[in-house]
């Protein structure tokens, strides 16, 4: 599964992956970092391309089973 | 249907052209100060940044949707701490100059200076508008506060060109000031 990790200590929160997820799966954290919710996040990489410090990265992640 | 608050870009852009009719619609602009700041004080994070920038729309829509963007990654040195933090400190200083020569002209000190300083340094006369119907340190301000939004928006123009759209964002000294608070409140909660 692809899913979105955010580099917390860069990220600037400014909420701008926030409005282009299509899943509403990022919020963010009292005003300091983007957060995803790995259960709604699909991998799109919208995000991805729109945050405009480059902090955000989609990266294969294995599924615990 | 789109949301009342997503059509503030249309604020930002009538308010930057406003002041070359009028330059004390600068005063304005100060909306853009005390909202993100009071609504980070009051706990509600970068609410301002994420759902009511006028500029940071403003900056979507023209490099997003009207593609004047090169979609670059900015360069790491950017968003790291000391140059965000560096950048609101010299903004800062830059802010405290400008209220300071506002300050002489209230006091009888200097006399209005009809000029918009662009980049810090760049002076351009701006002397179309009458202003004589208020205090000379109220158009001072005006001046002052303007050439500091006309300044921030040209620095944002010049990053969205080649970088991504909202590149401003990432060293915005509002943003920075309004992450911090963020910081320093949520510190505090979890103790």
């Amino acid at each position: 599964m692809k899913k979105a990790i955010v580099d917390k200590t860069e990220c600037v929160a400014c909420g701008v992956c926030k409005k282009v997820c299509p899943r509403q799966a990022i919020t963010i954290f009292h005003g300091i970092y983007a957060d995803v919710n790995e259960d709604l996040c699909i991998g799109c990489k919208k995000c991805q391309k729109v945050c405009p410090a480059s902090v955000i990265q989609v990266v294969q992640k294995e599924v615990a089973s | 249907m789109k949301k009342w608050n997503e059509y503030l870009w249309i604020f930002s852009a009538i308010y930057m052209i406003s002041g070359f009719f009028n330059i004390l619609f600068a005063w304005i602009g100060l909306i853009c100060f005390v909202t993100p700041l009071f609504l980070s004080i009051i706990g509600k994070g970068k609410l301002y940044c994420n759902s009511y920038c006028g500029r940071g729309q403003l900056f979507e829509l023209l490099g997003g949707r009207l593609k004047l963007s090169s979609n670059r990654s900015i360069p790491a040195f950017i968003r790291s701490k000391w140059f965000r933090y560096g950048f609101l400190a010299f903004f800062m200083t830059m802010f405290s100059i400008m209220i300071f020569s506002t300050y002489l002209v209230y006091n009888g000190a200097n006399n209005l200076k009809e000029v918009v300083t662009l980049l810090w340094t760049i002076k351009l006369p701006w002397n179309w508008t009458n202003t004589s119907a208020v205090s000379p340190w109220i158009a001072q301000f005006a001046f002052g506060f303007y050439s500091v939004m006309l300044t921030s928006t040209i620095l944002g123009l010049i990053t969205m060109f080649f970088f991504k759209p909202r590149s401003w964002c990432v060293y915005c000294p509002m943003g920075t000031m309004t992450q911090g608070i963020s910081m320093l409140k949520y510190k505090r909660k979890v103790k």
